[in-house]
């Protein structure tokens, strides 16, 4: 038992610090991922919820790659492939430059990518849980389609996205768990070098698993006191 | 002018608009431009790239991969299916003790990372060997496709016990009570009344499990299993050549997006005595 307490212990003997530096930096890559799926997502709703049938068929094809490919995949494509990308192109003006992208900014990147190719479609049947007459009230009170949009739409819509955009949320938490394998020392990367160097691979192991959960716990309470923000104009 | 000729004279054909330039217009344009673009430029990359030497040494190699993904999938989801069956009863109890253990089964194999999952089921079996050797079970977990099959196994098993649970409490229980009234027995209550109507409206999340499943996968690669992704890597480490990922990426999502879409005609034709 005082081995694992040492074991766990915040300081050099102890691997507490390296795994609650690791626990930040997924919350971080997790909220840092959110806005940027949550835009992306949008935009693509609103791209598929347009009259203009270009548009809709490029938000499609983007939503039929990126749910179709493993986020492992999605995330090794946006890391080799910006960086063979990039160097080839910098190449074409100057010789032997080297690049690399940082592991951060690739994770956020592919993370989002996936992220808001799901949420798009729950954003766009938020869309349809909108009736035509919400748009045309706001229409008849002068307000201009971006300030529908803001004032009458957004609100509704957040409303209706939020169970499904709770859910993707949670997915996102997990799916960081996939950046220790670019080489970002995330919570599972650090609880992988503890588990290497103390031979004790259940006890570190198991107890990335116990944050995680501690986190999806925190983030359930947390979305579920915003759902019942979001609810309180409901009078049933 | 009689009321005939009247009729008979055609309305103006209306005035040609052009369409105006709309932001939504031009944005189409541009967006689809940018993926026929892309499209073209991939195209382009594994043409100029094409190398019948790669083809002639990895392309079966490819194709192995490809099967471990399907096998590894096969497998993990009837096993799972054959272990939700007790989680989901048991989510169901009335007992709350064993309602309390279902849901901490499910509640832990929802809430942690597939990854993390694998992780401590193959790494962290090593702490445990001396009593897994005891109860025979050493082989399984010595072995990184075993326990991957095994880890896989656990993890859609706590998911498809959920959607079993919870297209089994959707059923009405007016069902139930007919059932009751007509002096039917419990079991055959459940099965040839609850469990078909259960299965039918379980039938969309099961699809999105297995394509979940499908794209789950590849993360064994990182536990030195050989399946699509693994021999992706695999060969890009040796070749250092980038038309490995896209090769790899296309079959993925022919994959993913043909299992969809037969998934849908499925859903379809299965559920065509529910439509109006």
């Amino acid at each position: 038992m005082d081995h694992v307490l040492t074991l766990l212990s915040f300081g050099k003997e102890g691997w507490g610090d390296e795994i609650a530096a690791g626990t930040l930096l997924t919350i971080a890559l997790a909220l840092a991922t959110l806005p940027l799926g949550l835009l992306q997502g949008f935009l693509l709703a609103l791209a598929k919820n347009s009259d203009d049938s270009n548009l809709q068929r490029a938000a499609d094809i983007y939503t039929t790659i990126f749910r179709g490919l493993p986020e492992l995949m999605t995330l090794f494509l946006i890391y080799y492939g910006v960086q063979i990308g990039l160097q080839a192109f910098i190449g074409l003006f100057v010789e032997g430059v080297y690049i690399e992208i940082n592991s951060f900014l690739a994770g956020m990147v592919a993370l989002g990518v996936v992220f808001s190719s799901y949420s798009s479609e729950v954003f766009l049947s938020a869309f349809r849980g909108i009736s035509q007459g919400q748009y045309e009230g706001g229409y008849a009170l002068g307000l201009s389609s971006y300030q529908t949009m803001r004032l009458v739409i957004l609100p509704q819509l957040i409303r209706l996205a939020l169970p499904g955009l709770s859910n993707l949320w949670l997915v996102l938490l997990k799916d960081t768990a996939l950046v220790s394998v670019i080489g970002l020392s995330d919570l599972l990367r650090m609880s992988g070098v503890a588990a290497r160097v103390s031979k004790e691979a259940f006890l570190f192991f198991g107890l990335a698993c116990l944050i995680y959960l501690v986190l999806s716990m925190i983030s359930s309470a947390g979305l579920a006191r915003i759902d019942a923000w979001a609810r309180k104009g409901d009078t049933r | 002018m009689s009321l005939g000729s009247a009729a008979a004279e055609a309305p103006p054909a209306p005035v040609k608009t052009a369409r105006p330039w709309t932001f939504t217009r031009i944005a189409g344009y541009a967006l689809m431009g940018f993926w026929i673009a892309m499209g073209l430029g991939l195209v382009a990359f594994l043409v100029s790239s094409f190398d019948p030497e790669f083809m002639a040494k990895y392309g079966a190699k490819f194709i192995k991969g490809l099967i471990v993904t399907i096998e590894l999938v096969g497998l993990s989801v009837v096993l799972g299916a054959l272990v939700s069956l007790p989680v989901a009863m048991g989510r169901l109890s009335s007992n709350k003790i064993i309602g309390r253990i279902a849901y901490s089964y499910v509640y832990f194999f929802r809430g942690t990372p597939l990854l993390a999952q694998v992780f401590l089921f193959y790494y962290g079996a090593g702490s445990f060997r001396p009593f897994l050797q005891d109860i025979g079970l050493w082989w399984l977990l010595r072995d990184a496709w075993g326990c991957a099959l095994l880890t896989f196994t656990l993890n859609t098993s706590a998911y498809q016990a959920e959607i079993l649970a919870g297209a089994i409490r959707n059923v009405p229980a007016g069902q139930i009570e007919a059932g009751k009234t007509l002096g039917l027995k419990r079991g055959v209550i459940f099965f040839r009344i609850v469990l078909p109507q259960a299965l039918i409206t379980a039938l969309r999340p099961y699809g999105n499990e297995v394509i979940l499943m499908l794209k789950g996968s590849a993360i064994v690669s990182i536990v030195t299993v050989f399946d699509l992704m693994g021999e992706t890597r695999r060969i890009y480490s040796r070749t250092y050549d980038f038309q490995a990922y896209l090769w790899a990426a296309m079959l993925y999502i022919i994959l993913v997006e043909g299992l969809r879409r037969v998934w849908d005609k499925l859903e379809a034709r299965l559920t065509r005595h529910l439509k109006r």
